[in-house]
């Protein structure tokens, strides 16, 4: 892994190459204190980073979601019981009381870095 | 306040009654003993000849009759009620167990009239009216059969009962004579025009008819027997069956005092209580305000009526509808209102198309301006929305609501019936009541209105004027598969056909809006798989799938997958039970045997996955597709290859079955078992298709489900070899394929086809819509298409790439999966109970 000094406290982790991700999909990376990040691609080559545990099983599966639209937020449904998370800003659309944390995801020379929360 | 309620008697009525106190009890003041003559549970004795179908008493069984659960109701079986006690308010019963009451219901039903014919005791004469009747019977067909070949049989009456018993012989194999006194058939029914048809129609079906004549004697005649009819016919036949209608259980009632009709029956007033104000009577055995009624539905309202009575609450007798409208060996007839033009003045307007085999009748008042009653042979189409208009205004004149299809548009819609007309006549629901649930109690479908109202659980048969009725109050079912899709699944299904699109993002760019979601592209995705567009995780299909059609097994809840190889029929060689347990304890997986006779190897990561299917494929195995909307398996008893009752080889089928229809991707998942004989030990008709062996080839049940919501299947055709069974079983589950919406099981697709299983049988036995050669062409590409998921993923490396923990630590796995020991196997750590608990 390479780690990229930035300005602040902000770093960043290079996780995959682009091609690495399919439009409409998603990934997980694991970081260096064993979090892990689920990293999406969308149709229109937006990237978006969130937690890959899913909070209502506890799973770590996020990035096993399919990956969509609705009313034109980019989400991710869960694997395990189907709710939906906009991938903008981790909020679950099923249950607004509900949301998983964001990562901050850079694409630099056609490389994902994922960086800290 | 602890009451007890007696109910002599289990039969129809006595069930609906027991459940109409119980649901409207809700303090449980009444505690409920049933004493019934039957050795078995209330059964749907309208259905009793379809019992020749299968020989299943079960599926006659009425859901909920043996009361299993509800501690105040006690069902005592076998043991007839023999005696009354007024004064000490106590019944006897035959064992001579006594029984106090605080109230006693009277649901001794009928008995079936025999006429007093010399000979009529004689062995071989049988009635018909109870599942042992009709064991009886069959077993004097199949003593007939073995001694001489082809039995011979007739039955006294030519009714609605008499061709019931005359269909019953006829679906055991036999050609019957059917005797009536009546110059015409079914005489309370039809008319002297429809009577004339309905005869044709039956001698078709190899029914002999005598009309007008009497049986005078039947004697013993080496064996057989032979009637002696008034017209000096005689018939030699092995067996006799007495179907000539009922006469009421009234013995009890007149032993005890009780005042009775005068041509029998319980005499009670308009809510059910007798002479004495402690003892009710409903159903066939009481005389309402003095008129015996032989029919369910009536008997249904008194039984609605004696347990509103009991509850203290004012309900009274509302009147019966005798319509009638029933298929008898397949031919419609119906007869409602006042069919026989009794009324002064009454008009008569007569279609008889002898061609076609359709007669029509309606019955007008003098001034042609309302509706009095009808007959309708050969066709019924219009008795759903005919009978309702009886007594009311007609919305167009008399022959144009029978004039024969083509002669214009029929001009009657249910907007034309009044509020007060009855739609469902089993449940006596009205349209008022049903529009009323529809306005203001939401009811939003059909499933909706038939929960709410009751309306169309019965027989079933207006369950389309259901529909019409919600898209009458305005309510659009929407059949839109999500919000980026406007069409439902078989219309996509058609699109994909008929355009050959081949991806989900050129299908939702020129049909859809939007990015598409977890609803719309599983389903674009099982649409592609079914019409062969490759392995299922080719190209952009893999963004498509549901995470278990994805990673070829089954996501479980610690983020692990169950791996289940294909065990087709459930046989396995011993070398391969070994393999799967080698794989086990060489991946550490836990293992169980599954309902769907095969093992399931639980507790896989992602990347151990193509290494479990290394090991598995080498040794012959392939993907059982568990994880899919797809055909699971096909269950099989051990059949006649071992078993002392098997009749045919259900493992050699259920083999065949499974591979042929493996992989076949479908609108839900589908479950297939084959049964050697009638025992069922493979449980068949819980299954999307099930088969049942018989002597004469194999029966096909369709539509079956076990799960939350059971249903058992029903029988689409009868002794057929296996060619024909495979013919029809291709083209009934691409026809489903085509046109089910998305996960709905076979079950729920049948309930919402309109015309039901008949016409599921018209377009796949009988190919009324011309699609089938399509259907079983489909089928064929399918099965030359076939290729193991598994196998393309180990042979095809972008494919194996993705079966990766991390995208950044391909070897690493996932450290929140840990195991631990229970009864010595391997089971998940679950990562504590999940923070957010929202439901």
């Amino acid at each position: 892994m390479t780690v990229l000094p930035m300005s602040g406290e902000q770093t960043w982790v290079a996780v995959c190459r682009v091609e690495d991700v399919p439009r409409a999909y998603g990934v997980a990376a694991l970081l260096e204190d064993r979090t892990q990040v689920a990293v999406f691609r969308t149709d229109d080559d937006e990237f978006y980073g969130l937690s890959n545990i899913d909070p209502f099983s506890n799973a770590a599966v996020l990035s096993r979601g399919i990956v969509g639209d609705s009313a034109g937020a980019p989400v991710v449904a869960s694997p395990v019981y189907k709710q939906r998370f906009d991938l903008r800003t981790g909020a679950c659309l099923d249950d607004e009381s509900v949301h998983v944390a964001t990562y901050p995801i850079r694409v630099a020379d056609g490389v994902v870095h994922v960086g800290s929360p | 306040m602890n009451r007890t309620l007696v109910v002599v008697g289990h039969g129809m009525v006595a069930h609906r009654l027991v459940e109409a106190v119980r649901s409207d009890d809700v303090d449980a003041t009444w505690r409920i003993v049933v004493l019934a003559e039957e050795a078995r549970p209330a059964y749907d004795r309208v259905g009793l000849t379809s019992y020749v179908d299968d020989w299943d008493a079960d599926r006659l069984a009425l859901p909920g009759s043996d009361y299993a659960g509800d501690g105040n109701v006690e069902l005592r079986l076998g043991d007839p009620v023999v005696a009354i006690d007024r004064a000490a308010r106590r019944v006897t019963t035959a064992a001579g167990h006594t029984q106090s009451y605080d109230a006693l219901v009277l649901a001794t039903g009928s008995r079936p009239f025999v006429p007093p014919v010399p000979g009529r005791d004689l062995p071989g004469c049988f009635v018909y009216r109870t599942i042992d009747d009709l064991d009886a019977i069959r077993d004097a067909v199949e003593r007939a059969r073995a001694g001489k070949g082809r039995p011979a049989a007739a039955v006294v009456g030519g009714g609605l009962l008499g061709l019931e018993a005359a269909k019953a012989l006829r679906d055991m194999g036999l050609s019957p004579h059917v005797v009536e006194m009546a110059p015409r058939l079914m005489p309370l029914q039809v008319d002297e025009g429809g009577g004339g048809l309905l005869r044709r129609l039956i001698t078709d079906l190899d029914v002999t008819v005598h009309t007008g004549t009497s049986t005078d004697a039947i004697e013993a005649d080496r064996g057989r027997l032979c009637a002696r009819l008034g017209n000096g016919t005689e018939l030699d036949v092995d067996l006799l069956v007495f179907s000539a209608g009922v006469r009421p259980r009234d013995d009890l009632a007149r032993d005890c005092g009780l005042d009775v009709g005068e041509r029998g029956g319980v005499l009670v007033d308009a809510t059910c209580r007798t002479s004495d104000e402690h003892i009710l009577a409903v159903g066939e055995c009481a005389a309402i305000e003095g008129r015996v009624y032989g029919l369910v539905a009536p008997g249904y309202s008194m039984a609605e009526v004696a347990a509103a009575t009991l509850l203290g609450k004012q309900a009274s007798f509302p009147g019966a509808d005798t319509s009638t409208k029933l298929k008898l060996m397949g031919v419609d007839v119906a007869s409602f209102g006042d069919a026989h033009a009794t009324t002064e003045g009454a008009l008569e307007v007569a279609f008889h198309d002898a061609v076609a085999g359709t007669y029509k009748k309606l019955v007008v008042s003098d001034d042609a301006r309302t509706l009095l009653g009808g007959v309708l042979v050969g066709d019924a189409g219009e008795y759903n929305l005919l009978r309702p208009l009886v007594g009311n205004e007609l919305p167009a004149e008399p022959a144009a609501l029978i004039a024969p299809a083509g002669a214009g548009e029929n001009a009657v819609g249910v907007e034309a019936l009044p509020e007060a007309a009855q739609i469902c006549s089993c449940n006596a629901v009205s349209k008022g009541a049903i529009t009323t649930a529809i306005a203001e109690q939401g009811c939003d479908s059909v499933a909706a209105v038939k929960a709410c109202t009751r309306a169309g659980t019965s027989c079933g048969s207006c369950v389309p004027m259901l529909g019409k009725l919600l898209a009458a109050c305005g309510v659009e079912q929407s059949t839109a598969l999500c919000e980026h899709f406007p069409q439902s699944r078989a219309e996509l299904f058609e699109i994909v056909r008929a355009t050959r699109i081949g991806t989900f993002s050129e299908l939702i760019a020129r049909h859809g809006t939007g990015r598409g979601c977890a609803v719309c592209k599983p389903a674009v995705a099982s649409i592609l798989a079914t019409l062969g567009h490759g392995h299922i995780l080719g190209g952009e299909q893999a963004t498509l799938q549901d995470t278990n059609d994805h990673f070829l097994a089954n996501l479980q809840r610690n983020g692990t997958y169950s791996v289940v190889p294909r065990v087709p029929g459930g046989e396995i060689t011993p070398d391969k039970l070994i393999v799967l347990g080698e794989v086990a304890k060489e991946f550490g997986l836990y293992t169980k045997i599954t309902g769907g006779q095969r093992i399931d190897l639980f507790g896989a990561t992602v990347d151990q996955l193509p290494r479990i299917w290394r090991r598995l494929v080498d040794a012959g195995f392939e993907s059982g597709h568990a994880y899919g909307k797809a055909l699971r398996t096909v269950k099989s008893c051990v059949g006649s290859t071992w078993c002392r009752y098997g009749q045919q080889d259900s493992v050699g089928l259920a083999v065949e079955l499974e591979l042929r229809y493996r992989g076949l991707r479908s609108p839900h998942k589908l479950k297939s078992a084959v049964s050697g004989c009638q025992r069922e030990c493979a449980e068949a008709r819980s299954k999307d298709f099930g088969i049942i062996a018989t002597e004469q080839g194999w029966n096909l049940y369709v539509c079956g489900n076990g799960g939350a919501v059971p249903r058992h299947a029903d029988l689409l055709v009868s002794g057929v070899d296996t060619e024909t069974l495979i013919r029809i079983i291709d083209r009934f589950l691409m026809f489903y394929v085509r046109t089910a919406d998305r996960l709905q099981r076979t079950a729920a697709w049948l309930e919402e086809l309109e015309g039901g299983l008949d016409h599921l049988r018209e377009v796949v036995v009988d190919d009324k819509l011309g699609i089938c050669g399509e259907l079983e062409q489909a089928m064929a590409e399918h099965v030359s298409n076939y290729a193991d998921e598994w196998k393309g993923v180990l042979e095809d490396p972008d494919k194996l790439a993705r079966f990766t923990s991390f995208v950044n630590a391909p070897g690493t796995p996932d450290p929140t999966i840990s195991f631990r020991t229970e009864r010595e196997q391997p089971v998940p750590v679950l990562l504590g109970v999940p923070e957010v608990v929202s439901r």
